[in-house]
């Protein structure tokens, strides 16, 4: 059978690959012949794209009924040929995808089953330790308790201080403008009173703890998995649980009611501050005002929020930690999931525990 | 000769995601021996290991060490058996919070009523046993590769217990530390009866320490037996992997 014979020479290699396939294919539309040569006696060098270009037109032209043949090959490029060129078919397969419900159905499966309940687990075995350990000072771990607390809450006062006093300020400042056109100046202390105290202070500093706390914490617990540090621990006969997340969770919970504290006054200051300087309220004035509306229960509200926000930063970080996959891309990837969901998981039990205090 | 088994596994399966590693796995090792597991990469020796350890929940088999069965176990009793387990992690697995001592004597500290003064006597001693007693109060990230993997080892033999766990000991380490750490590991065994347990792939290590293989391939045991044995093992997949060996090793005598 005669067939046409295509030249090659220079070089095939992944620059040239491209181009070469393009043309044969173009050339392959045109011609008559059910054979094709390649000439490759001019051919001085060829590397694994050149070869597997050489493989893909045989099979593509395979298809076209158009025979293809290689001819005259330089002992080097013969050697590259055989090194390179595949030996059997290897056919793959499509990946499959289920149909539209069943991975709903699968997804929706996979979320109960692996996180609703896996968190659930978590948290419980997080608070049965969590309780025993406090009557029993050999389980904990020395000097952990403090190490954590000045990490979570103590490194944590400038930057919550800072944000709230900035909040109130400018709490104060819009409600001012809108105050004084009614004369109910007075007011602006029911405003930032009311709003620091029961919803800014404690959020915010929730949502900053977990920005700042529940990421180091997915961080922290996820590398010494990656690390085996966790598995180490197990095998020495102490539990990764009780020995890292415990300590963490009483720092927590327990720097957490301080932080808020610290929240609400630097936030009621910069109201204070703000009503000062715009609406002529004085000190005096101000915290007279104060005392008039602030009930107990407003301090109460905050009490039971930080326990509940410092449980969710803790658990939502170290069950993100413990899911981590091998590697530091894993790492980053479960820490920043922790992020997002602990600040979701904050606002939603934000809203839960307004409507029940209200 | 009968002796006395301290691990057995009988027909283990394991799978990662469908994709099954250990389709039946059933092997012993001897108190007082080192074993070493062997098999190509993937064949499912650490799988084996992590069973062994505990840290993987057993699907299919059952897995007995020193005696115990520990697919059925309390967390109380799985705590008593690790602490006649020491084991070494292939990356070191100390914490990296604790200082090389605190690492080192954290069973100690969280397992016994000893005093801390005794716990860093005890602690120095056995640093000075991987000959790493200048490292006392660095901490693991300060330390080279080296340096480490002597740390996990002095961790893994602080509360002396019958039978350690090595989980490839040897990569990463040039030859001169790979010898004294196999020396080591003949002078557990031999003065101190230390039964042990290995995974690697050190060619000149193998030689040195194991008394008895177990060869993984395609997920079944393709040999066990002592060291002598599987050298002229018919065997393909053993015969295979040794005559690399002993060419590496001629190689190596050639310089």
């Amino acid at each position: 059978m005669e067939g046409s014979v295509m030249s090659l020479s220079g070089e095939l290699t992944v620059g040239e690959a491209a181009e070469f396939t393009r043309k044969v294919m173009k050339f392959s539309r045109e011609m008559e012949q059910k054979k094709l040569v390649f000439d490759l006696s001019s051919l001085t060098h060829i590397d694994s794209a050149g070869v597997m270009a050489l493989y893909y037109l045989r099979k593509k032209l395979g298809e076209k009924q158009i025979v293809t043949d290689l001819e005259g090959a330089s002992s080097s490029v013969t050697d590259k040929i055989r090194l390179f060129y595949p030996g059997e078919e290897v056919e793959i397969h499509p990946l499959r995808r289920p149909a539209f419900f069943e991975d709903l159905g699968a997804q929706t499966h996979h979320f109960f089953s692996s996180y609703v309940l896996g968190f659930i687990l978590l948290a419980s075995n997080i608070f049965y330790w969590g309780i025993t350990d406090v009557f029993n000072r050999r389980a904990r771990r020395k000097g952990e308790f403090i190490n954590q607390s000045v990490l979570i809450g103590a490194n944590a006062v400038f930057i919550v201080v800072f944000l709230t006093f900035v909040i109130g300020y400018v709490l104060a400042l819009h409600s001012a403008g809108q105050l004084r056109a009614f004369g109910a100046n007075i007011f602006v202390v029911d405003v930032v009173v009311f709003s620091i105290m029961s919803q800014m202070g404690p959020l915010i500093t929730a949502i900053l703890v977990a920005g700042r706390s529940g990421s180091a914490i997915a961080a922290e617990i996820a590398t010494m998995k990656v690390t085996a540090e966790l598995d180490a621990l197990k095998t020495m006969g102490l539990n990764p649980n009780r020995f890292v997340i415990v300590p963490k969770l009483y720092a927590c919970m327990l720097t957490m009611p301080f932080l808020i504290v610290f929240a609400n006054v630097a936030g009621i200051l910069g109201g204070g501050l703000a009503a000062y300087v715009y609406l002529d309220i004085t000190p005096e004035i101000f915290i007279n005002r104060m005392a008039d509306i602030m009930q107990n229960k407003d301090l109460l509200t905050a009490l039971v929020k930080s326990q509940v926000y410092a449980a969710l930063i803790v658990l939502t970080g170290s069950f993100y930690g413990l899911r981590v996959e091998k590697g530091a891309e894993g790492v980053g990837k479960v820490t920043t999931v922790a992020v997002v969901v602990s600040i979701t998981l904050v606002i939603l039990a934000d809203s839960i525990l307004g409507v029940i205090f209200y | 000769m009968n002796k006395e088994k301290i691990i057995e596994v009988k027909n283990l399966y394991a799978a990662y995601d469908e994709v099954v590693v250990l389709s039946d796995v059933s092997f012993s090792a001897n108190k007082g021996e080192v074993t070493v597991i062997l098999g190509g990469s993937g064949s499912g020796k650490t799988t084996v290991l992590n069973h062994l350890l505990g840290l993987l929940p057993i699907e299919r088999g059952s897995l007995f060490v020193l005696g115990k069965d520990i697919s059925r176990m309390r967390e109380d009793e799985q705590v008593a058996l690790y602490l006649q387990m020491g084991v070494f992690y292939q990356n070191g697995g100390l914490l990296n919070s604790l200082t090389v001592a605190e690492n080192v004597g954290l069973p100690l500290a969280q397992h016994t009523n000893l005093t801390p003064e005794l716990i860093d006597e005890i602690v120095f001693m056995k640093l000075g046993l991987v000959n790493l007693q200048h490292a006392f109060y660095l901490y693991p990230s300060q330390l080279s590769g080296g340096m480490l993997k002597r740390a996990a080892l002095a961790r893994a033999i602080v509360m002396d217990p019958p039978v350690l766990f090595f989980d490839e000991p040897g990569a990463g380490l040039d030859p001169v530390s790979l010898e004294a750490l196999d020396r080591l590991i003949l002078n557990l065994k031999n003065k101190l009866g230390v039964s042990i347990f290995m995974v690697t792939h050190e060619v000149s290590s193998i030689l040195r320490v194991a008394d008895r293989i177990v060869f993984l391939d395609n997920g079944v045991v393709a040999f066990e037996g002592p060291i002598r044995e599987a050298l002229h093992s018919t065997q393909p997949a053993v015969n295979e992997f040794f005559s690399v060996m002993k060419n590496e090793n001629v190689r190596e005598l050639l310089g």
